[in-house]
Formats: C-alpha cells, structure tokens, sequence
C-alpha cells in the first residue's frame, strides 16, 4: 500500500463521450490498489450534451472538489473543453486532449494531443474515444521523468479492473480493453 | 456483501438505511436525490430484505407513506430533492407536531450552484419552519454514518429527522466499508390507537405544539449530534464554523494553506436546532467568527449576537452560489489575514445542454411549431425543458405548472381581439406527479387550448424510473399499470388523440387537429407516445437505424439547425460561399426524423454500396 500518494485529476468532456466511465475507472484501479478514492460528478440536467467534469482525487482528501490551480493532470475529450478547465491544473501539470490534428493547444503545463475521434471511427466504434484517450493518458504516463508526476495507475492496474470490478460480459470488458490498447499504442504507432 | 466499495453518496445513503434496519423507503425521482432509492431497491435484491421499496407518484404521497409505516414501530425514510420537499410540506409540517413510533427520516438533497433544479432553496429553512432537527452530512461517508445517528435521534426524541445532503455529497463517489445489514425480523407493525396524537383537532395540536418545543430545547443539548472541533490543536481567537461539504473544503484548505493551527475549526453537523452550549461557547471565547454554510444562513441566524460573526448575513459570504473551494480559499484567506492566490473560475459558460439526438420530444415541439407558429408554449420539469432550444418553451414554473399556467394566459387574454393559440407541453411522469388536478381544472373552467403530453414510456431526465403506466416498480416487480389516455379522459377531457412523433408529417396533421379543436372548444389532449431513446438503450432494446446522408440539395440555409437543433446535425459556416449542413455519425441516433424536416428535401437515406 503507497498511502502517500496524493494526486488530483480532472476528466473533462461532454454528455454522452463517457467522462464518468472514464472516472469510475480510474476510481476502482484506486480502490484495487488500496487507495483512498473520492470523485465527484455532473449529473442530470448537465449530462444532457452539455458541459461535463469529473474530479478524481487519489489519497488523503475531505473535499470531493479540485481546487482552481491544484491538478495533476487533466483528461480532456472535447478540446474546447480547454478554455474552461485548464484553469485546475497546477503549473508544470500535464494535459491529455483529443484533438484534431490542425488543432493548436495551449495550456499552462505540458499537453499530449491524439486524435482520438479519427482512432475510434477507424476502429469502428466511435463512442471509444474516451477510453482511447485514457489509454493514451496511461503510456505517456509511463514516459514521465518524475514518478510523482506519473498517473497512480497503470495499464495492468486498469486492466484488472476491466476483468473484475465491472459485472461486464467478457466480451464487452475485451472491447473495453482494445480501445484503451488502442490510446496506449497510439504514441509509438 | 462486506468490504471497501466505491459508492456514490446517494448510495452510500441508501447502505445506511438498510445497515440500519429501515423497513420502508418511498421516493420520487430528482436531481440530486434520484439514485438513493435505486439503490435501496439493489440492496433489497441482493440481500433478499424484508423491505417495501417504491416510486410514489409524487412527493407527498411518498412521505405520507412511510410516515404511516413509522407510526407502526418500523424505521422507514422518505427521499427527493428539495423542490419536492415543497410539495411534501403539508404533510411534513403535520408530522413534526404528532412526531414518530418507529425511526423516521426525510432525506431532502439541496442543490447549491444550482445544478439542475429550479432553486437554490435550503431544506434546513424548512426544517426550521417545520421544527425538525436536520443533520448536514461533509461527505458521502459521513452521510451513511448520519442515518444511523438519524434514526437514534429520531427514536430518542419521537420526532422525523431530515438529512439534508447538498449535490457534492449525492454525486461524489468515495471508499466506504460495508457493514452488515441490520436482521429485519423482529420488530412487526403494531398500531397503537391514539386519536388525540395521530388525529388531533386544534385544541389537542396546541400540546402537541407545546411538546414539539421541549422536544426541541433538548436536541438543542443532545450529545452525539453536538459540533465537533476538527482542529484542537490549534489555539486561536478565531473561529470558522463549518457544515456540510463547506465543511470538508475548509478542512483541507485550511492545512494547504498552512493556517490550521491559526483558526479554530467547528464542523456543525446538526445545524438545527444548534446546540445552546456551543453558542455560548462560541461567542465567548472568540474574536471573530467565520460562518461557511449552504445556502442560507441557517447557523448563523441562530447565533444571538452577531456583531462578532461574518457570514451570509454579514454579507461577507455570498448569499447565492455554490461555496466552491476557491470561494472558500479566498474567504479562509481574509479571514486570517494571509495573501492567496485569488483563481476564478467562470472561464467560457461550457456547453449548453440539449434534447439527445433521436429524442421524440424534438419532434413534438417542431410539429408543435407548426401547428401554433405564433402560439404561447407552456412547459413543464423534465428533459423537455430543453425544448426552450428550439424556441418551443415559453414558460417553466414548477411540477404541472404547464396546465394552469395554460389556464391563466387562457383566462387573461379571453377578452382580447386575437387570442393567442395556447399548447402545453408536459411529460408522462410530470403529468402523473401534479399535472392531473390541473387538467380537471381546465376542463371545468373551459380553458380553451391544446395539451400535448409527451408520453416517452419513463422518467427520462432522472435515470429512467419507471412511471404508472409501466407496469413495473423500482425491483423491477410487476405493478398495475395505469393507462393514460382513460386517465385523460377521466379528468372530463372529450378530445383526446394518440400519435407517434416519428411520423412527423402525420404527426403534424394531428397536432394542427388538436389545435385546431382546443382553439375552438376547450382543452384538447394529444399524447404524443415515442420511447425514450435512453432508456431504449439502457435496456439493450434498439429500432431500425435509418442512416441519414445530405444531398447537393443542402445549400447550408441552416433551417434544418434552427428549427430542429439535433446535436448530430453539424452547421458548416466558415466558407461563406460554400454553406452546408453534415451528420455528426457519433452522434446520429438513426431515428430518421429529421428525412422529414428539411424543406429542400436534402436528407435521404443513406444508399447501401
């Protein structure tokens, strides 16, 4: 058990891309790996198209909510998502984006973009694309400098998750896996 | 079941109840109370309890439900959000002044900010209205551990108690052991007769009045319910005082912020009524006193002498909003006297919300347009709010406010030269909530206009909860359904049509009908009946996908986005010379609808290669 790990995340998209998938995921690779999780959510009206966020803070924590210039990193699905959210991430934190390839992206930290709509329509399923940017979020985790910068989880943790948290038939946790395999590969391909 | 699970709050609520022996949960759905009783029904599944589990048509008849079942000796709780704690009110005031037998809570979720509700109201004013003690939970675990604080105090005192979680502790999601749930056997229904408590006339209420009082002065001194110092290291001359999620922010932002051991720390958890002794305390042991609540100034309103405390009604925190962490920083900052990093966060106004793509009511409101292109469009709670995108909501007041509101333009313009056509819209479970009384009010007063009841088979903005006509409760249990159109007809109404939105041309011609009939002759009741896509899809059922493609026919007039503003319809306006619409296909629900919208024709169905 690493009890000191403390990290802030924010999942940034619209209703219906799959943000609070993409949360509760992270949330359960937390609590397989003993940490103590708490998340918070946009529901109802919101989840409707509009604008949704999720906060995800790994660790000690009392307030479910990321503070202005406190996170870690930011998972964004919907690059305009940017103009209203980089203002979390604290300086020197990094950005996921899906983003078109003529796409400038400027944020305060270092930002990772990936088209991940264009991976999801070439793989057939264009409603992966969050899970697509999560494998994304997971290698180039893996290529930081700093472990304290690193994502608290890994692609084996959420991996495991995929096969035994969600009560999913088989075959739909493999799809599950194949889109994030598909984020992760993304920057070698 | 046992171990670490990830719970959102509304079920971390709802774990409690059944760790706690609760034997009877009712509810009606809202944002941000809607998953608790869900997951009551789960528990009861999966633990095979010896529970009744229901969706009552209305708020009301949800508490006036499990009220009775606690004055049978069960424990029993009642949950919504706080606008329908409003229309429970009646019953809620009544029951504060006959008190309880078996544990009794109301759960009434605040929405601060507001999310996704019509008000920022604080269910603790009515709680004081109503004389009930009211519990503020920081998180979702503390919310679980309250229920059980709730029932004993509930017992304890005979009084219903009111857990009051704000939007932050009903979606947050947290690590919570499960314990055990509590053997429901044991304890039977038992009625004791005791007309002068549960049947009182007024000269009887007047002692029930008089023991609510002493009932109330010694919750004022009960123990496990009293404020707890977070901080009791630190020694200061200033104080904040802190309930709910403020509570929790505070918390940590006063250790990042490296002033912990400069204020002292109070989190109430019972903000009314608030303890005596810790006012007295309070106010005389420190200098300055920082009240951080939502929404109202419940806590502080209670402290006597205020000149020493700075809060809502000092002005110095916002009456109106959330109190986000960075609002908390700032004020946290101020009051002890330290610089901080003042962040706004506002940013661009995000996304608007909107009707998903394939939504039958969109179809409803553009043949809705057509039939009273100058019409006034009432309307009602629920998704079709959103229907205001389309410019087809003129009006939002309340839960079956479009019928009477209906009615009063009705009656207000009865005398002018050209009446305005007057359509309502109103969802099933809406219609079914408060919209029925409503009805049979127009049909006597002879209220000349049409009703369109957007009958999509559920509760669609909610989480899809079934209504009473779907024949299944919250176990998935069958139920007797309740059919529409003879309850509409019931109600006195003689014009009554059914159609499928899907087929919009003859929809159209329908509602021109019922215009039409409700211009001339008073109500007319078109139920327009297509199942709500989500909750389709939800239960893995799907119809034909009709691909759609846009033909050279498309010279990017954009009527196609005005009039019916399907996300998945994409305005290509850049090149000025060069105008077109295109079909978003992540987005596209296949319904086909909009093969019938374009005047020009230009969508066709997709030819197959």
């Amino acid at each position: 058990m690493t009890s000191s790990v403390r990290q802030q995340l924010l999942i940034s998209g619209v209703g219906g891309q799959g943000v609070l998938f993409v949360t509760r995921l992270l949330a359960e690779a937390a609590i397989a790996k003993g940490l103590p999780v708490f998340t918070c959510e946009t529901h109802g009206m919101a989840q409707r198209g509009g604008t949704v966020v999720s906060h995800l803070k790994v660790g000690d924590y009392h307030s479910p909510l990321v503070r202005a210039g406190q996170a870690d990193g930011l998972l964004v699905l919907k690059s305009e998502n940017l103009d209203q959210h980089s203002v979390f991430l604290k300086p020197g934190g990094w950005v996921v984006v899906n983003a078109g390839r003529n796409e400038t992206v400027s944020v305060p930290g270092t930002a990772f973009a990936l088209d991940a709509d264009r991976l999801a329509r070439d793989a057939g399923n264009a409603k992966s694309l969050n899970l697509i940017v999560l494998g994304y979020a997971l290698s180039v985790s893996e290529r930081m400098k700093t472990s304290r910068s690193r994502l608290f989880c890994t692609l084996a943790d959420v991996e495991d998750v995929l096969k035994n948290s969600f009560k999913s038939k088989d075959t739909q946790a493999a799809a599950f896996l194949a889109a994030v395999k598909i984020g992760y590969s993304a920057l070698t391909a | 079941m046992s171990g670490r699970r990830l719970l959102l709050g509304n079920e971390a609520m709802a774990r409690g109840l059944v760790e706690n022996g609760c034997r009877m949960a009712t509810s009606y759905p809202g944002t941000p109370a809607s998953e608790i009783l869900s997951a009551v029904a789960q528990f009861k599944l999966a633990e095979k309890l010896t529970m009744h589990v229901q969706w009552a048509v209305n708020e009301k008849i949800a508490l006036e439900i499990a009220y009775a079942g606690c004055m049978t000796g069960l424990r029993t709780a009642v949950s919504m959000k706080q606008v329908g704690l409003n229309v429970a009110s009646d019953p809620f005031m009544s029951a504060a002044y006959m008190g309880v037998k078996g544990g009794f809570i109301l759960i009434s979720a605040d929405d601060p900010g507001p999310h996704s509700s019509q008000t920022e109201q604080d269910s603790r004013m009515v709680a004081m209205t109503a004389k009930v003690p009211v519990l503020d939970p920081d998180s979702p675990r503390q919310a679980k551990e309250m229920i059980g604080a709730a029932y004993a105090l509930s017992e304890a005192f005979r009084t219903p108690v009111m857990l009051r979680p704000t939007t932050r502790v009903c979606h947050s999601r947290q690590d919570i052991e499960l314990l055990p749930v509590a053997a429901a056997a044991g304890i039977e229904a038992k009625f004791d007769r005791d007309p002068a408590r549960w049947a009182a006339t007024p000269k009887f209420r007047h002692k029930l009045h008089l023991e609510l009082e002493e009932k109330l002065a010694a919750i004022a001194a009960y123990a496990p319910t009293a404020p707890v110092r977070l901080n009791p290291e630190a020694s200061a001359r200033k104080a904040v005082v802190a309930a709910g999620v403020a509570a929790a922010h505070a918390r940590e932002i006063l250790q990042e912020l490296g002033i912990w051991k400069k204020v002292a720390l109070y989190q109430v958890r019972q903000p009314f009524p608030l303890h005596i002794a810790f006012i007295e305390h309070l106010l005389g042991a420190y200098r300055d006193i920082l009240v951080l609540e939502e929404t109202a100034g419940v806590i502080e309103m209670q402290l006597a002498d205020r000149r020493r405390v700075k809060g809502k009604q000092s002005g110095t925190v916002p009456r109106v909003g959330e109190l986000t962490p960075e609002r908390i920083q700032a004020l946290l900052g101020d009051f002890a006297g330290i610089r901080t990093r003042t962040v706004t966060v506002a940013g661009a106004p995000g996304r608007r919300p909107t009707l998903c793509a394939g939504c039958p009511h969109r179809a409803s409101f553009f043949a809705i347009k057509k039939a009273a292109p100058r019409g006034i469009y009432t309307s009602d709670i629920g998704c079709y709010t959103l229907g205001m995108n389309l410019g087809a909501v003129d009006t939002v007041l309340c839960m079956g406010a479009a019928i009477t509101q209906a009615a009063g333009f009705y009656h207000a313009f009865r005398r002018a030269k050209k009446p305005p056509d007057i359509v309502a819209t109103i969802g099933d479970s809406t219609f079914f909530h408060a919209g029925i009384p409503a009805l049979i009010d127009a049909v006597v007063q002879r209220v000349k206009f049409t009703l369109v009841i957007l009958d999509n088979r559920t509760t669609g903005m909610t989480g899809n909860q079934p209504t009473p006509a779907s024949g299944f409760g919250v176990c998935g249990e069958p139920l007797e359904a309740v059919d529409l159109e003879s309850l509409v007809r019931g109600c006195g109404v003689t014009y009554c049509r059914t159609g499928d939105p899907y087929q919009l041309k003859d929809f159209i011609a329908l509602t021109k009908e019922a215009v039409a009939h409700g211009r001339e002759n008073g109500p007319a009741v078109l139920i327009s009946r297509h199942p709500c896509i989500l909750d389709r899809a939800r239960k893995g059922e799907r119809s034909a996908f009709v691909a759609v493609e846009v033909s050279d026919r498309c010279n990017g007039c954009g009527f196609c986005i005005k009039n019916f503003e399907c996300p998945a319809l994409i305005h290509h306006t850049e090149d000025k010379d060069h105008r077109r619409t295109t079909i978003d296909s992540a987005l596209c629900a296949g319904c086909g609808v909009c093969l019938q919208v374009c005047p020009r024709g230009a969508f066709r169905t997709k030819k197959m290669r």
